[in-house]
């Protein structure tokens, strides 16, 4: 639908959604850690290593889903790439091949319009006092995308293929329901004709039912626009139906990334293990071999040395405990770190 | 009963003068199921009552809970009637606003007052010798059966603890108030400390001393579940207990529930909208939708021929781990208008299995099977499972061949 919308101006040209070596995000070792303040004078005590070490190419027009418990860093990795979360502390971020930390605040607010997010919280994530032709067209207008005369039928445009009606442009965020919320934060993102969307969670607010509609709704927008998606959910199951590649997090690293068919059918390590068999079923017949994982998740400001995962892992080594294991690639395309599969 | 005249203009506001009308007629209602709540001393033969059946816990007899609010009233739960049996898990689905929580906050007398009254039906609670029905039941009566008898297990367990006292405070709190009331402080302790233990937290007398801030949600919710079944309660609702956590902790969280529920012989009823949650947990399943029930049976029943179109639709909207969908099925329209509900099958404007009968009122139950009921015209005149088959059938079809209009959520 873009490519034959005259009125909106695509500087950069689409390249076509799918084609195989067409990398539009590169992410390499990214690490991103906060600082911990205290003492007398507020001292830098520590540092919580939320991402620590993630890499993955993301090929244009596909969606890439980031699976893992809260707290492993999955929302910080999404934000790093995006350039929303201050510096990085390492690593490489490569959008379309260019390194996003190094652009000037010029270039940057340029490249804004490429990349977008949607948040987890449609309540929280849309301003009270803005109506919703503001919220969808405040960005538009900053980056003079259409010309000012037609602002109004573009605002409308982009609302009606969110499935939100025109008048409802004038309302405000609190006259919406869950699901129409999430659908103007699709809209809103969806207004700067972005190449790539970070979707934080955007269906973990919404009701079963909703959740469907949003789902279909994003998986449209993808094929009509070549959008890529960076899918962010703690729901497997969602995660399975709507990505091409998926990544499992834990505690600030990615321990297992490949195509969403392998990873599910042929889950390599052990956490993706036992974080598949917590998925309930249903099913009332079926017999689960649940995989229970001892302890909680260690505190991110003082990992454990070694592979993060060994003091929960029922297969750890010596090795574990003392060197982090490389990513290696097992079949083609399906990287896993863990020491049990060094020859 | 109670229907106001909403008159409205034409954008579908209620005018001021209105609003006032409606607040004025509501004021006068409440205050006198108020005034009933309120009185003391009440002679227990007042609210004593039979069991249906006394292999039953609870049971909800043609409930009906609503909210007398400024702009009408909401309906939220509308001759509800369904059996928890002891010792089993009940399993209550629906989309949320559909009343699945009012009908259990109704149980436990914990509904947003003055607003919110039970205004017909009985829910009659099995306390073992005697029953009593809690519609009836002052306030004096229900503060010794809230946490002793039924207690509540919260959505949130992030805001459902106080995060000014301490862990043990908390817990020690509901057994100094029932259980323990002639217990010395160290009796009181040994027994908090233990329902810590009990709940899998390793380090029981630290996280006695600890504020809520100290714990992870998974850790919360533990407390919550130590709270709630610190005085052996006969009946656990559990109001979406693993809804906020991660996978891996609410498998732990059920395993937990589970086990606790044999280890005292308690029932459970367990409110979420997960249905891999129910199907895990629940022996018994109810569907509701916009305040009623439309389908409710066995776990096997509902979850291998579910019969009301809704129930199938709910299932098919949830993409399921192993199953590869082109695309996922939503249930076209939306929940009607609580203040406004129509007189036919509330679900028939988003139906798509609707038959001419469906003009008509609403539906009744329909017995499929002992256990299996269903609240559709389509099993008026051929009750049976493999008419649900079918039924499931045609919504596939229509599902696979695309023709359902996209879900509009307007």
């Amino acid at each position: 639908m873009a490519s034959t919308n005259a009125t909106v101006d695509v500087t950069s040209a689409q390249a076509p959604a799918g084609s195989t070596d067409d990398v539009i995000l590169e992410v390499k070792d990214l690490k991103k850690y906060f600082p911990i303040k205290g003492g007398m004078f507020n001292r830098v005590m520590g540092q919580v290593k939320a991402v620590d070490g993630v890499s993955f190419k993301l090929r244009r027009g596909h969606t890439m889903g980031l699976v893992g418990e809260s707290g492993c860093g999955k929302s910080t990795t999404g934000r790093t790439i995006l350039r929303l979360a201050g510096e990085k502390t390492g690593g490489e971020v490569l959008f379309n091949g260019r390194e996003v930390y190094d652009l000037s605040a010029k270039e940057m607010h340029d490249m804004r319009t490429k990349m977008q997010i949607i948040f987890q919280d449609p309540y929280s994530s849309l301003s009270p006092r803005l109506p919703i032709s503001e919220i969808v067209g405040e960005a538009v207008r900053e980056h003079n995308l259409v010309p000012k005369n037609e602002l109004n039928d573009y605002i409308d445009q982009v609302m009606e293929e969110c499935g939100l009606q025109p008048y409802h442009k004038m309302r405000y965020p609190h006259e919406f329901s869950g699901g129409q919320r999430q659908r103007i934060c699709i809209a809103r993102a969806l207004a700067l004709n972005p190449e790539f969307i970070v979707c934080d969670e955007p269906v973990s607010a919404l009701d079963v039912s909703i959740q469907a509609q949003i789902i279909n709704l994003l998986h449209d927008l993808q094929e009509e626009r070549g959008l890529t998606y960076l899918f962010i959910s703690h729901d497997l199951s969602v995660v399975e139906h709507i990505s091409d590649a998926v990544g499992v997090m834990y505690l600030g690293g990615m321990v297992e990334y490949g195509f969403t068919e392998d990873i599910f059918k042929n889950p390599l390590h052990p956490y993706t293990k036992a974080l598949f068999s917590a998925i309930p079923i249903p099913d009332p017949k079926a017999k689960q071999n649940r995989i229970v994982l001892e302890g909680s998740i260690p505190s991110p400001a003082n990992p454990p040395k070694g592979c993060k995962f060994h003091t929960r892992c029922p297969f750890a080594k010596d090795c574990c405990r003392e060197v982090a294991p490389e990513q290696r690639e097992l079949e083609p395309g399906h990287f896993v770190s863990c020491h049990l599969y060094d020859e | 009963m109670f229907g106001h005249s909403n008159k409205k203009d034409e954008a579908g506001y209620l005018s001021a003068k209105e609003s006032r009308k409606i607040s004025k007629e509501n004021r006068k209602i409440t205050e006198g199921y108020e005034k009933l709540r309120k009185r003391k001393n009440v002679d227990p033969s007042e609210y004593a009552c039979e069991m249906r059946d006394p292999n039953n816990a609870v049971e909800f007899d043609d409930v009906h809970t609503y909210f007398f609010t400024d702009t009408g009233v909401v309906k939220s739960a509308d001759g509800v009637t369904y059996d928890v049996p002891v010792g089993k898990t009940v399993g209550v689905v629906g989309e949320s606003g559909c009343g699945k929580s009012v009908t259990c906050l109704s149980l436990i007398q914990l509904l947003q007052r003055p607003q919110g009254q039970v205004t017909g039906g009985a829910i009659r609670l099995n306390l073992g010798d005697h029953a009593i029905d809690v519609t009836k039941a002052p306030e004096e009566a229900m503060q010794k059966i809230r946490g002793s008898e039924v207690s509540m297990i919260f959505q949130e367990p992030m805001t459902s603890l106080n995060p000014v006292f301490k862990i043990g405070e908390q817990i020690e709190e509901v057994i100094e108030l029932h259980d323990g009331k002639d217990w010395t402080k160290e009796q009181i302790k040994a027994r908090a400390i233990e329902m810590i233990e009990t709940v899998g937290i390793a380090n029981s007398e630290g996280v006695y001393g600890m504020y809520p801030h100290e714990l992870s949600g998974g850790m919360r919710q533990r407390v919550m579940i130590a709270i709630a079944l610190a005085c052996n309660p006969r009946i656990i609702i559990a109001d979406e207990p693993t809804t906020a956590l991660d996978v891996t902790i609410q498998a732990q969280i059920l395993d937990l529930l589970r086990s606790l529920k044999d280890k005292i012989n308690s029932s459970i009823i367990l409110v979420t909208h997960d249905l891999g949650v129910v199907a895990e947990m629940a022996d018994y399943v109810v569907v509701m939708y916009a305040g009623r029930i439309v389908e409710k049976g066995t776990a096997e029943e509902i979850f291998d021929h579910p019969a009301h179109p809704y129930t199938i639709g709910l299932m098919a909207s949830k993409p399921v781990v192993g199953k590869k969908v082109e695309r996922l099925y939503s249930i076209p329209g939306k929940v009607p208008n609580p203040v406004d509900m129509p007189n036919y099958c509330y679900f028939k404007d988003r139906c798509e299995l609707c038959v001419k009968a469906c003009d008509g009122e609403y539906p009744h139950m329909v017995r499929l099977s002992p256990t299996h009921e269903v609240s559709c015209y389509r099993y008026y005149d051929n009750a049976t499972a493999s008419a649900a088959t079918a039924t499931s059938a045609a919504l596939d079809d229509i599902i696979a061949s695309g023709a359902s209009n996209e879900g509009e959520d307007k």
